[in-house]
Order: structure tokens, then sequence, then C-alpha cells
């Protein structure tokens, strides 16, 4: 590979530069250079970097996103360019082979010889494999570059079914996870007798083996693998020592790190017992012109497999280089961590395993709920010295600030783990409490002072912050605790930011709720002129349009509102790739009669509509050119159908199961209850779409823990579960009441449903409101169920009114010859549009990809 | 000389929305602005999402861009030079618009 920058390849010449060679160019080689940099004496460097990967540094600790995404460019943390601008030469794909520490020269792979003056070894760590039999077949891959993140994805997409992590540490896990997001068959072989043994104690373990089984990963625990040797049905067989064996097609090995130390071991460098390469606090080697740092280096008998302490080291060995005022020392690093593995929250803070002497330990055990956590405290029971946390994690934030600050616990710390229930006082730990050094950031190392000194100079968000302090940008895991510090921070300096919906109202979508409801505002030209100005834009037209609609439920086509639709809602159809559209009659909690469905297939069929049952219990027609739209709808609405407003910031469907009915454990209709929600909201206008699903027992197959709003039955009645949510960011719902009968569950959604289409922000589901809402559940309680703020009997009254006005819009439309002239692809013409063209698939139509579109439309002209 | 082609009743295209016409064998998509009445006129193929749409999208002003929002992908085209806001290199045709006699009519080589 050549150079970024063209260099000699001799010694340093004697000039006033000192030359600094550094040795592999990961996460932390990278930051050191980045703290040279930014260093005052940065311009008394020449930095030279070596690569044995064939990329610039990347974000490991995000490495797994590479299977969503099969780009390397996310992950990049800088870039040739950039390099080349601040003057590193950097040689990619070239390995540094060898040291001469008399000569002060590193040679490379390629047979580059370079001198150096001070030499940094970021060489990082490569993933151990055990010395087992059959390691070296097809197939078997380890997991720390993307390299091997290609491989992995190549073997599945060549027809592997099945694979099998060795490891069930935090990283085999991970891997567990990306295998079973590839669609394979997942598998975890641990040696050791619990998950993830390092990080949690046999209570935690316990759980999270249950846990992760439950996601459908297979979990082999005190399993020694033996061999690997051809399989039956797989390609492999993995043999265990108990004389089991498992049948995968690809292994990972994902059974611990080992530090790089192979060039300070070859040129006399000390190297600890079981490796790693020896450092001081300043992370000088026992030679003082090479430094070592981040997962290669070996501190107090000590290896850091995270990413934090690695870039304490480079930021520590760059200062020392530099000179200057603040030289920093490196004295350990706290390994707490906090992550959702598959869904599921575990967090191990400092001393998880109660080593310390005399520590007293609290533990709290949730089968039915699958929480556990542990609380380690000193013997005088007033400081934290660790904790563990599995199922739910949110208070690891506050905890960890206990433990590195030393706060002094509350009188009764069990207090800290227990669920809040009812009246109790909060025991959160609010941000106002944290002394000025409390580190809010472990991965970037940045303290709440550093976060208030950058609020004070002018940062305005959350977002400004990042940038400025990188808080927030490592693991992610700290970024609740940060929003709150800046907004706390922000509002102490009395700022107010701007959440202005866009330049076109200087309000919030909460006070445009305001405006419309008190000042009685019936259309958007009347609204932009009292409170807005300019002609509005896409952000702006459909928000208000919603809130008309959620306030006064009007057609949505009328003259006055039809330009404020977004491109769903203004013909009533959900738009293609193609411009074409797609049907969603509504089956209300996903009952229908034969002849109903009869009438749908007749419909597809006449129309030729790709026909496909939707993940929300009813049937979707793809397909349909604009002016079949009415044609279609009118066959429809005529056997008795009704709008299901998929196109719609509305009620989609309200999911059931069978219920009491037919299925034997049954305890309540469920079915009955759905339908009848469904038509009580059907056509509901909020700030984002709203899902529901009804269960007629606990065994819950309507899922109606993941929706908007989930009902289950009981013995006593229906319990309500409310704010959860599927797709890109599922949340598990919160349990809002139990044992309701009916009626009280109705009025509890009537006036949930309102406050939230008052209080949302626009495009805001109701998970998130919720995650961030003021008091939270607690609150919500109050509001809804104490009736606190006085306003249920309004709310209800606002859901009245909304039910009573309830139409279907397709059937308002039909019936205006006016309306109808729209829903052509020409104004001026009856031509379609000549750009569309379908192939046939498994006996269906889809849209003909460009390939064939040019075959199929070069044909037909 | 222009060649004007009417192509519906100003009253058809309903305010702040637009509608696709078929002019000279091209499809021109035409919008009309509420608060002035002003008439646009672009070619109604969205590059991006490479389908005949953009008559269908929302109208937004951006600061001084009076622009459509593509209803497949929510690129901004301006409808006074067809240049897309997103991505400077790709532009849609800009067609002149009158209305004569409550005619609307556009001119399309
Ligand atoms: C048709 C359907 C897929 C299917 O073939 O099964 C579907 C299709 C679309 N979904 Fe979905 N979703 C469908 C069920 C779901 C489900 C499952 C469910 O409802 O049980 C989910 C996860 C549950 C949830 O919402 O919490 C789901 C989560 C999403 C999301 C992510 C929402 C989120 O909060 O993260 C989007 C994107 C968005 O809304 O911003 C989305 C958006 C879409 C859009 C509207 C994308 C688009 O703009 O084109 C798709 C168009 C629908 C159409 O053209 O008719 N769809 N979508 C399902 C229609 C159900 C129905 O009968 O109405
Ligand atoms: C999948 C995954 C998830 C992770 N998640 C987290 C997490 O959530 N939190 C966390 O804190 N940590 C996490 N880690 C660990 C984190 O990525 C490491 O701590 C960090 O990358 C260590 O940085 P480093 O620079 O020391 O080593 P590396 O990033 O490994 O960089 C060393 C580089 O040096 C190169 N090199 C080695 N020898 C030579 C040589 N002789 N010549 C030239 N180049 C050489 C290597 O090829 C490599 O590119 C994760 C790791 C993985 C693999
Ligand atoms: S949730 Fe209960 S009632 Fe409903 S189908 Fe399942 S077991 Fe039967
Ligand atoms: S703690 Fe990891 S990003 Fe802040």
């Amino acid at each position: 590979m050549s150079p970024v920058n063209p260099v000699d390849n001799t010694a340093p010449e004697t000039s006033s530069r000192t030359r600094i060679v550094v040795v592999g160019n990961g996460m932390v080689g990278h930051q050191f250079i980045d703290s040279l940099l930014a260093s005052d004496n940065a311009h008394r460097f020449e930095l030279i970097t070596f690569s044995e990967e064939s990329r610039v540094a990347y974000d490991r600790m995000h490495l797994t996103e590479y299977f969503q995404t099969r780009s390397a460019e996310p992950l990049a943390m800088t870039t040739l360019e950039k390099y080349q601008a601040q003057g590193v030469t950097l040689y990619l794909g070239d390995k540094v082979v060898g040291i001469d520490r008399d000569a002060k020269t590193v040679t490379s792979a390629t047979g580059k010889t370079i001198g150096y003056d001070k030499l940094v070894l970021a060489t990082g760590s490569y993933p151990f494999v055990p010395p087992i039999e059959g390691n070296d077949r097809d197939n078997c891959f380890v997991y720390r570059t993307i390299e091997d993140l290609e491989a992995i994805t190549a073997a599945a997409d060549n027809g592997a079914k099945v694979g099998t992590v060795v490891g069930g540490g935090l990283l085999g896990l991970e891997a567990a996870k990306a295998i079973k997001d590839l669609g394979l068959e997942a598998h975890v072989v641990e040696f050791a007798p619990r998950l993830m043994a390092v990080q949690v104690d046999e209570g935690g373990g316990a759980l999270l083996k249950d846990k992760i089984t439950d996601l459908g990963v297979g979990v082999h625990l005190s399993k020694a693998t033996s061999r690997i040797v051809a399989g039956d049905s797989c390609l492999h067989k993995m043999e265990f020592a108990d004389g089991e064996a498992l049948e995968t097609d690809l292994v990972i090995f994902s059974a611990g790190i080992r530090p790089q130390d192979e060039l300070a071991r070859s040129s006399g460098l000390d190297v600890g017992e079981r490796g790693g390469i020896v450092i001081n606090n300043e992370c000088q080697t026992s030679d003082k012109s090479i430094y070592a740092i981040g997962e290669c280096a070996l501190w107090n008998g000590r290896i850091f497999g995270l990413v934090a302490p690695g870039y304490t080291m480079a930021k520590v060995a760059a200062s020392h280089l530099a000179g200057g005022e603040q030289c920093l020392t490196f004295d350990g690093a706290d390994m707490s961590t906090k992550l959702k593995l598959m869904g599921v929250d575990v967090a191990s803070i400092g001393d998880a395993h109660g080593v310390t002497p005399g520590a007293r330990v609290y533990t709290y055990f949730n089968q039915p709920d699958e929480v556990y956590k542990k609380l380690v405290v000193s013997e005088d029971g007033k400081l934290l010295l660790g904790a563990v946390l599995v199922g739910d994690a949110a208070d690891y934030g506050t905890l960890l600030q206990y433990m590195l600050n030393q706060i002094q616990l509350p009188e009764f710390p069990e207090g800290l783990i227990l669920p809040h229930r009812g009246d109790d006082a909060q025991t959160g730990l609010g941000v106002a409490a944290l002394p000025d050094t409390a580190q809010i950031c472990s991965c970037h190392d940045v303290s709440k002072g550093v976060i208030r000194d950058a609020v004070a100079g002018g940062c305005c968000s959350v977002g400004d912050v990042k940038g400025h302090t990188k808080a927030g940008t490592g693991c992610g895991g700290c970024v609740p605790l940060l929003t709150n510090l800046v907004n706390h921070e922000l509002e102490a300096l009395g700022v107010a930011v701007s959440k202005d919906i866009c330049e076109h109202f200087p309000h919030t979508r909460q006070e445009l709720y305001h405006l419309i409801r008190v000042g009685k505002i019936k259309t958007y030209a009347e609204m932009l002129e009292k409170h807005g100005k300019g002609h509005g834009c896409e952000i702006c037209k459909p928000a208000i349009g919603s809130i008309l609609a959620s306030c006064w439920n009007d057609y949505v086509l009328k003259d006055e509102h039809i330009g404020l639709q977004d491109t769903n809602d203004i013909f009533l159809g959900n738009m293609q790739k193609d411009g074409t559209y797609s049907i969603v009659p509504r089956i209300a909690g996903g009952e229908i009669t034969p002849d109903k469905l009869i009438v749908l297939g007749e419909v597809a069929k006449e129309f030729d509509l790709y026909t496909k049952i939707t993940g929300g219990q009813r049937v979707d027609l793809f397909g349909a050119q604009l002016h079949q739209l009415p044609q279609i709808w009118r066959k429809l609405v005529d056997a008795g159908f009704e709008t299901g407003h998929a196109y719609g910031k509305s009620v989609r469907t309200v999911k059931s199961c069978v219920g009491s009915t037919w299925c034997r454990f049954g305890v309540d209709d469920s079915v009955g209850l759905a339908i009848d929600i469904e038509n009580r909201y059907k056509g509901l206008r909020a700030p984002h779409k709203l899902k529901f699903a009804v269960s007629g027992c606990t065994r819950e197959c309507a899922e109606a823990q993941s929706k908007d709003f989930g009902v289950i039955a009981t013995e006593n009645g229906w319990n309500l579960y409310i704010c959860g949510n599927g797709g890109m960011k599922p949340r598990h719902a919160d349990l809002f009441a139990t044992d309701l009968d009916r009626e009280t569950l109705i009025r509890y959604i009537d006036r949930l449903l309102m406050f939230y289409i008052r209080t949302a922000d626009r495009l805001q589901r109701t998970s998130v409101w919720m995650d961030n809402l003021e008091g939270g559940l607690d609150y919500l309680k109050q509001v809804i169920i104490e009736d606190s703020l006085g306003i249920s009997d309004e709310l209800e009254a606002e859901m009245d009114l909304n039910v009573g006005n309830y139409q279907c819009e397709w059937a308002t439309t039909l019936a205006s010859p006016e309306k109808l002239k729209r829903f052509s692809h020409f104004i001026n013409a009856d031509d379609t549009d000549d750009n569309l063209a379908f192939v046939k698939e498994r006996d269906q139509i889809r849209p003909a990809r460009d390939d064939e579109k040019a075959n199929l439309i070069a044909k037909a002209s | 000389m222009t060649q004007w082609t009417a192509v519906c009743e100003l009253n058809d295209i309903a305010p702040d929305t637009g509608v696709c016409a078929l002019v000279q064998g091209q499809q021109v998509a035409i919008f009309r602005q509420a608060r002035t009445d002003r008439l646009f006129a672009i070619g109604n193929f969205d590059p991006v999402g490479k389908a005949n749409v953009l008559s269908r999208g929302l109208l937004a002003q951006l600061g001084e861009a009076i622009t459509v929002a593509s209803p497949l992908y929510k690129q901004h085209y301006c409808l006074r030079s067809g240049t897309c806001l997103e991505n400077g290199q790709l532009r849609v045709p800009v067609y002149a618009v009158r209305v004569t006699a409550g005619q609307v009519e556009v001119a399309a080589a």
C-alpha cells in the first residue's frame, strides 16, 4: 500500500520536530493522534502511523451495526483526507514486524524501515481461539474486525442455517444476537455455569439465561467443547466433554481476548506473565521512549478490555509527550458497563461480586417481571461498592454516580432498587445533587463540570454538547443522564430552548394545539394568519392538519384541509415505491366473515392487486392506480367495508386473540372488546399512529404489551398496559391499571388518548412521549386516575365529540363527484402512467425492477 | 414562439395542491399556491424515487424557496428552478404556466 504522505525511510532528520510512530490505528491509536494534535504543542510533532487493517480507524464498539448497514462507512472515526490534511502519515495494510530499540527504527511487513523518536504501541488485542481440534475448519470465525463480519455474512448468505458462539460473555451474546438477526438459529456455548460470568453474579446470570432462552437463543452452560468434527445435518458437529453434541453450520469464537504484545516480546520489553505490555502511570513501557496504550497495555497487573480506559491512556500518553502544564496520569479505570443484549437490560457496576472485605449485599428478585437487582455496599452501609442489574437497568446512571463519587447512601439503601410504588418519594439522585467532578460519560471521561462549561459557553442542545465534549458519543449509555443534565443547566441559565415546530410558526406542537382548541380555529389559513407567517411547509401543514382533525374531526379532504394532508392522506391510500397505492380496509379486531373475505378476493382478482395478510391482522391489496382507487373502494364500501386509515397518523389496528369464546384458557371475550375499541377510536387523528391489542388471558397471544394501548383479561376484569412499541425501538408497555371493569377501562383510554394528543410532539409515539414525560408513569396515573389536573371531564367530552363525528372518509369521498375528479393520473387525459410496469412472481404482480422495466416498456411501445 | 396548451380550469386545482397534466407527451406537475393563487409547473418525474409522483407532494416554503416535497422520499424541489435542495446535482424541468380566462395553460416545448 502506498503511503498517504510520502516520507523518507531514514532516521529522523535533526529537525526540531519530534517524530512519533504509532503502531496500530485502532480506536485508541486514533484517539492518541487526536489528543496529540489537539495539544498546544502539536506543531512540534511529526506523526506516522501503521495499520495492519486495510481501513482507517473505525468504531469497533459498534461493529455489530455493520450487519444492518453492510457498509463500513458509518463506523469510520476519521478519513484518509482528514489525516492528510492534519499532516498524519498513514500506512494502511502494513503490519509492523520488528522494533530495533537501539537504532530506534521500526520495520514493516512491506519492508519499510522508519526511524522514531518516540514509539507508541496501540496494537489492541486479538480474539482467543481455544486450542481444540477442528477450530480451523471452514466457517469458523472470530468477531473483531469488519473483515470478520464480512466473512460471517458471506457464510450466512451461502446457506448456513445454524450458528453457534463459543463464549457467553458480553461479546459472545452480542455475536449470538447478530447470528439471530442474520436469520440463523443461534446458540451460545459457555464453559462457565452462567452467562456473563465476569459482570454478573449467579442470580443475575440465571435470570439472564432465562431471558436469552426466551428470545430463542439456545444457551448451553457448563459445556467444554472438546472437538469440532463434520456434522450429520449441519456442516459441523461440536462435541462436548460431557458426551453431548451440537450440530451447527458456523462457529464464532468469542472466548476472551489476548493482548497483542508480540512486538514487545520480540524486542525485549517487559510483558506480563499472562501477556500485556507492562506500563507505568505515564503509560511508558520498560523502555522510556516507548509507550503502550489500549488493550495491549498491562497496568498494575490488569488489562482493560473496554474503550474508555484505552482513551484515558491515549490522553495520558499524549499529555506526557506534549509536556505542557497539565500532565495526566493513568490510575486505573472503572469497568462498569451497561448494555442492552437482545432487548434485555444488563448492567454491572464496580464490585459486582461483593469481594471487598466486609461488603454487604441487598438483592431484589422479581420473578414474574424478570427483574434482578443487587447492591453491594460498604461494611458501614454508607457507600455503594457495586451493583448488578438485569431486566431493568434504569437505575444504572444513578447508582454509578453513587459509586464513582462516593456519595453517601440514603438511610435505607434498598430503596434504590425496590420498585417505586404509590406515593413513595422518588429516590432517584437528581442531577443537581452531583458534584462537578462527577463523571457523566465514562467512554470519553467527561465530567459534569465540563458539560456545565459547555452549556455556559453556548451549547444549547444535547447535540451541541455531544459535538463539543464527545460525551454520549461512545456506548450511548450516559445519554439519558446527559440529556437531563443539559436541560437542567439550560433551565438554570434561563435559556429558552427553541422548540418551534418550523420557521412558519414560533410555537411547539403543544402550543399550537392550545391555540387551535381555545381559539376555536377551524382552518390552516386562519391559523397561518393569526399565529404564523409565510406559506407553510411539509412540517407545519400535516401537524396542524392533524390537530384540526383531532379537535373537530372534520372531513380531511375538504377544500380548506386538502393541502395539509401528507402524501398518503391526500389520496386516502398508502403510496408505494412506484407511485401506486395500497388499500387496507378496516377489519376490526381481525374478525372477518367468510363473505367479506370473498369480496376482498374478488376485488383483488378483478383489479389484479397483490394481496397480503399484514402484521396487523388485516388484508392489504397493493398496486392500485389513482384512477382505480374510487372504483375499488366503491365495491368495498358497498360490501360493508370502511377505510382502515392505514395512511393516517391515526388508529391503525386493534389486534385480538380469539379469547374465551373459543380458547380453553380465555377468561374474557377479547375479540368483542377489541372490536368495540376499534370502532370507538377509528378515525381519531393523533400525533402518530396508534396501535392496540386485547388478549384473553395472560398467555398474551395478542402481544398487547408491545402496543400503545394493551389490554389483558384477568379473572377480575381487564389490565391496561400503555405506551408499548414495536418497530425500530421496541418498548415494553407499562402496567397502568389493573382489574378494571369495561366502562372504567374505556374512560381511562379516552382520557389517555386525549391527553396524549394534547401534549405530545409531532410524530412522537406514545412510547417516546412517556419516556419524555416529566414525572413519567406516576404523574400520568395522577392525571388520569386521580384527576389531579381536574381535566378528566374535559378530556372525555373531547373524545365523545370525536366519536360522534366519525365518518368513513372513503364513503364521503365516493359521494362527491367533485372530489373524485382528483383521482386520475392526468387532469386532462384518461391515459395512465406509462412508467408503470409489473411482473408476476409467485402468481401475483409486483413492480418491475429497473432492468426488467427497460425491457417491458420497450416491448410495449 | 411559445406554444401554450390549455390543461384544466383553475378551479380543478384545490388550493395548495398539485395536479399532473399530459402536455405534448410529457408529464407536467402543476401547483397552486393558496395565499397568492400563483401557479408553478415542473416535471412530474421524481429522479430519486424514479416514479411519476411529484404532483402529489406537499407544497413547502423553506426560507425563500417555494418547493414541493417529494411524496416518496421527501426531497424538496424548487418550483422556480427545478433544483433539488438536498442534492444540487438533481434537477427537474421547469415549465411556464399561466391562467387565461380561468383556464390553466402550460408551455412545454
Ligand atoms: C403493511 C404492513 C406490513 C405488512 O405487510 O405486514 C406495514 C407497512 C408499512 N409500515 Fe409498518 N406495517 C405493518 C405493520 C407494522 C407493525 C406490526 C403491528 O402493527 O403489529 C409494526 C411494529 C409495531 C409498532 O408499530 O409498534 C410496524 C412498524 C412500523 C414503523 C415503525 C414505528 C416505530 O414506532 O418505530 C414504521 C415507520 C413509521 O411509522 O414512522 C412503519 C411504516 C410502515 C409504512 C407506512 C412505510 C411507508 O411509509 O410506506 C408501510 C406502508 C403500509 C402500506 O403501504 O400499506 N411501520 N408496522 C403492516 C400493516 C399493518 C396493518 O394492517 O395496518
Ligand atoms: C464487537 C465488539 C463490541 C465491543 N463493544 C464494546 C463496548 O460496548 N464498550 C467498550 O468499552 N468496549 C467495547 N469493545 C472493545 C473495544 O472495541 C476495544 O476496547 C477497543 O477497540 C480497544 O482499542 P485499541 O485501539 O486498544 O485496539 P484495536 O481497536 O483492536 O486497535 C488495534 C489496531 O492495531 C492493529 N495492529 C495490531 N498489531 C499491529 C502491528 N504490529 N502493526 C500494525 N497494526 C497493528 C490492529 O490490526 C488493530 O487495527 C468491543 C469490541 C468488539 C470487538
Ligand atoms: S391469550 Fe389466552 S385466550 Fe387468547 S388465545 Fe392465548 S391462551 Fe387463548
Ligand atoms: S458512557 Fe459511553 S457514551 Fe457516555
